[in-house]
């Protein structure tokens, strides 16, 4: 028997934070990617204790598809930052701002 | 055999969706023979239904042949469906067989025209239309069939759009249209409101529910609709200008079957006119005074299609003035003869207009007997049969409608017999200025030269021209007005059953009343033989005030157009340049300040992008932690 | 401290030591894995940070007993996932040191600390505030139904609850397969892209390990549009060499 689910939770609360922070602060486009995949795993973190603590099979069932999602966005994440550093060579976000209002 | 009847519309439809899709494929001359030939098919199923339709007892003669329900809301229950009876398989059997002989006519006519196919098109939905009008079994259903034959009518008078005054004369039979349209469907309001239905068999049942005033409305109402679609006054002034179409339209459409849809509509319903005697008054007043109008307009017109128009108006003036004294069996009678005479008239100056290069002006033909000897020899069978010569069509028809008014109103008889007199003038003025007097095409004139010797037209042309001239000669045979000969009576007697004067006086007075029609038309064609033979200038017979349609026109500009005018032109500087200009460009700067201040917050960096992100988060989880905390 | 958490831990569950021990040193990993992640200047080391947190979080699922999701969650994440990373990482040639305290937007740290704490303070006094006892049943099947193994009891629920969903995702996986290759395929009219291709490759051979602020690329379209006060911290990207 594991510990206490509260502390899954508390756990997962602090690594979306970081997650979070990381998105924000940082430039690279790949490292917020990063990021972004630490605040899905809080996420399924959190689906998977909930999981056990009710007793519900779905709680995995959404982690599993979630999985699934995020390694298609990824790809095309990925596929996205190569076409864009072929025409402007740079992974920098802030290179990227052409959308200018 | 009855059920053929569906085939009458069918066929025109066909020919319409074939000539809209392959038609510019096809061209000249296969467009004209495919439009004709779904034309005859059409007359052929009226023939077919017409044989069936006898074939029963007339107590029986009629049916109801329905599709589907148009429009099921409530109520209200449209059906799609076709009546047959007697009135309307007589208007379907002219109208094919007319229209087949037009289409024949139009193959020679319009040859070599540059939207040869176009032509047929429009006809043939025309075609599809009137017969839609015309079967209808409810107000709705015809006025579906009424719009199409205006919308026809305005696309071939308009047909060579490409001057200026053609598009015109279409806009104005459209808008005259429009304004007795505003009539037709009050009065279907008003009778849905009161009988619950637009089904004839319906109204008619319940006809007790519409009395009174209402019944007079919606009469008077109805009667504003045929005013619009058969040209009688107010609203009879755009027929004239509608001879801008090509001439086998003019025959067709403004002579021999759209124009007189007002009166069929007027018959169609003749028991609701039958509650409202005041109506009817107005009605026969306004067709006697439109009757005698037109024609002395007629006598000092110079444009051969002109007179004929004015003629038509007064021919129809005739009809109405028979719908007003109940005599509808006469109206009908003198509809489709007037079918007959007026189409060969109008397709023998298609054909005078054809073979000296559209030559229109009177003063400018003459002396044609020789040149166009089947033109001519045709002619005079229409000429004489709209005079009301005997034994010719237009002498028992006339002759039947004057008897009926005479039974309601001497006054009524006397100004119709007056008018008959004048039709017997102009159109001798008319056949003699064309076909007689010196050769004034060979003299060159100050604004166009001489012509070449005119040329007789083909023989696509000189069929119909025949076949119409016998019609035009012998189809007053088929309502004699003696006893057991008045073929046309009988048959019509189920659908009239209980009119007015339906019953002829069999007495001396009928033959008196028809030995004075024929003496009258003797003196007019005498009298204006005397006047033309002289010469083709004489002023002194053609005032201004007639040639300028009784400034009929010209006092609808001073009424309606100026004020108009004045209050367009109020609009588009006043209202439009500064309230709805201003009311624009307001919303305009003012959404230009805002997003000026408004496109800072769109800085292009993703990351900024993403703090509102995180600031909505933050708003939603304190939001959510209120309701746990202070709940 | 450690040992006081973990005891304070072993007498608010009904845990048992190791438990609790394999609890606290996952967590460990995985906040040094994902602080190691966000504080990286080299994002190589970034995504190897990853793979410490990713790591952890399998270490966890098999503790909740969802073993399935914890290989899936090796084998797909740190597998995969973070392989792709890299190769993206490698392939595009930005294995370099990131200037991490340079940061060109003015407020954006701030404000961002700000309502992350915020948002985390919020989720922990949520927490505080929650009764778990919910008495509800569970909706697609219990973890522990008849003793059946959890990939049997995820399986069914996979692809009988949840079968519209995995067929939805599998129409999406080949989706992002076509657009994948889309995307990288190199485009017909490619002279353009060859130059600027050719012109990275030197300057990357030809610009050697030294470190420095200088600008790597795009300064001709990229410094202009850049705000001023984002143009005075140099360097001008925040990217320096390796």
């Amino acid at each position: 028997m594991s510990i206490n689910g509260d502390w899954y939770l508390i756990l997962a609360a602090a690594l979306f934070a970081i997650g979070a922070v990381g998105l924000l602060v940082r430039r690279n486009v790949l490292v917020m990617f990063m990021c972004i995949e630490l605040m899905l795993n809080a996420a399924n973190l959190t689906f998977v204790t909930f999981s056990r603590m009710l007793g519900d099979i779905g709680g995995q069932a959404v982690v599993f598809f979630v999985l699934v999602v995020a390694a298609a966005e990824v790809v095309i994440g990925l596929g996205i930052v190569v076409t864009i550093f072929r025409r402007r060579v740079s992974t920098t976000a802030d290179d990227l701002h052409v959308l200018k209002g | 055999m009855v059920h053929a009847a569906f085939l009458m519309p069918l066929f025109p439809l066909v020919g319409f969706a074939v000539l809209l899709t392959l038609g510019r494929r096809i061209g000249d001359p296969w467009a004209g023979w495919i439009g004709t030939a779904a034309i005859a098919g059409a007359f052929v199923a009226a023939c077919v239904t017409f044989a069936g339709l006898v074939g029963e007892p007339a107590s029986t003669r009629e049916f109801t042949q329905t599709f589907f329900t148009w429009i099921p809301v409530g109520g209200l229950q449209v059906k799609a469906a076709l009546y047959i009876d007697p009135l309307s398989m007589t208007m379907c059997l002219f109208i094919t067989g007319v229209s087949m002989l037009i289409h024949l006519y139009s193959i020679g006519y319009m040859k070599g025209d540059r939207d040869y196919s176009k032509f047929f098109v429009y006809l043939n939905l025309f075609v599809f239309s009137m017969l839609v009008l015309v079967l209808a079994n409810n107000l709705l259903v015809t006025f579906v069939g009424w719009e199409g034959v205006g919308v026809c009518s305005y696309w071939l008078i308009s047909y060579w759009f490409q001057s200026e005054s053609n598009a015109s004369a279409g806009k104005k039979a459209f808008i005259y249209n429009r304004i007795g349209d505003v009539g037709f469907l009050l009065a279907m309001f008003l009778i849905f409101s009161k009988a619950g239905s637009l089904d004839y068999s319906v109204i008619f049942a319940h006809k007790d529910l519409i009395g009174g005033g209402v019944a007079t409305a919606a009469v008077l109402l109805l009667f504003l609709g045929a005013c619009g679609k058969s040209a009688q006054i107010p609203l009879f002034n755009w027929l004239p200008d509608a001879m801008a179409g090509p001439t086998p339209v003019s025959a067709l459409i403004h002579a021999a079957t759209m124009v007189t849809a007002g009166v069929y509509l007027l018959c169609r319903v003749s028991p609701i006119l039958q509650l409202s005697p005041d109506a009817d008054w107005v009605i026969a007043i306004v067709g006697v005074s439109t009757a005698f109008v037109a024609m002395t307009i007629a006598t000092s017109q110079q444009d051969i299609k002109k007179v004929l128009a004015f003629s038509t108006v007064s021919q129809i003036g005739y009809m109405i003035l028979a719908v007003g004294c109940g005599a509808y069996t006469a109206a009908i009678f003198l509809m489709v003869c007037h079918a007959f005479y007026k189409g060969l008239l109008f397709l023998g100056a298609g054909s005078v207009i054809h073979g000296t290069e559209d030559e229109q002006d009177l003063k400018r033909l003459g002396a044609l007997r020789k040149v166009l000897p089947w033109t001519f020899g045709t002619f005079i069978f229409g000429w004489l049969a709209i005079s009301g010569i005997p034994p010719f069509s237009g002498f028992w028809s006339k002759g039947d409608v004057l008897d009926n008014v005479f039974a309601k109103s001497p006054v009524l008889w006397a100004i119709g017999l007056v008018t008959a007199l004048g039709t017997a003038y102009y159109m001798t003025r008319l056949f003699y200025l064309t076909f007689y007097g010196k050769a004034r095409w060979r003299e060159p004139a100050p604004d166009r030269p001489a012509h070449h010797t005119p040329h007789e037209s083909p023989w696509v042309m000189r069929i119909p021209l025949i076949v119409l001239a016998v019609l035009a000669s012998v189809a007053g045979f088929i309502d004699l007005p003696v006893g057991g000969l008045d073929f046309f009576n009988t048959w019509l007697d189920p659908v009239f059953a209980g009119s007015l004067y339906n019953d002829h006086e069999h007495s001396l007075t009928v033959w008196a009343l028809s030995v004075t029609d024929a003496a009258v038309a003797v003196l007019g064609l005498f009298i204006a033989w005397r006047i033309w033979r002289v010469r083709a200038d004489r002023p002194e017979f053609e005032p201004r005030f007639l040639q300028r349609v009784w400034y009929w026109d010209d006092a609808y500009d001073a009424i309606f157009g100026r004020p108009g005018e004045a209050l367009a032109r109020f609009s588009a500087t006043v209202i439009e340049g500064r309230i709805i200009d201003g009311a624009v460009n307001g919303v305009g700067s003012l959404v230009r300040v805002t997003s000026t201040k408004a496109r800072r917050f769109q800085t292009g960096y993703v990351r900024n992008y993403a703090l509102a992100i995180a600031l909505g988060l933050a708003l939603i989880i304190a939001f959510m932690v209120s309701r746990v905390w202070w709940s | 401290m450690t040992a006081a958490i973990v005891l304070a831990a072993v007498q608010t569950s009904r845990a048992t030591i190791p438990d609790v021990i394999t609890f606290a040193v996952a967590a460990a990993v995985i906040l040094v894995g994902a602080l190691g992640v966000v504080t990286s200047a080299n994002p190589v080391h970034s995504a190897l940070s990853l793979v410490l947190t990713l790591f952890g979080v399998a270490v966890l699922f098999i503790e909740q007993d969802a073993q399935f999701l914890a290989v899936v969650q090796v084998i797909v994440y740190a597998g995969a996932i973070v392989v792709l990373f890299l190769f993206v990482i490698m392939y595009l040639g930005v294995d370099r040191r990131e200037n991490i305290e340079a940061e060109p937007l003015r407020g954006q740290r701030p404000l961002a600390f700000v309502l992350v704490a915020i948002a985390l303070v919020g989720i922990l006094a949520m927490l505080a505030a929650a009764h778990w006892v919910t008495g509800a049943h569970a909706v697609a099947g219990s973890t522990t139904a008849g003793g059946k193994s959890n990939v049997y009891l995820l399986g069914k629920a996979v692809f009988t609850t949840y079968l519209f969903a995995f067929e939805a995702t599998a129409a999406l996986l080949v989706v992002a397969i076509v657009g994948a290759v889309m995307l990288a395929r190199r485009p017909t009219n490619e002279l353009e892209d060859e130059e600027l291709e050719s012109a990275a490759g030197d300057d990357e051979s030809g610009s050697g390990a030294d470190a420095g602020g200088l600008p790597r690329h795009g300064d001709s379209d990229g410094v202009d549009d850049v705000p001023s006060d984002a143009a005075a911290n140099a360097p001008a990207h925040g990217e320096a060499r390796s």
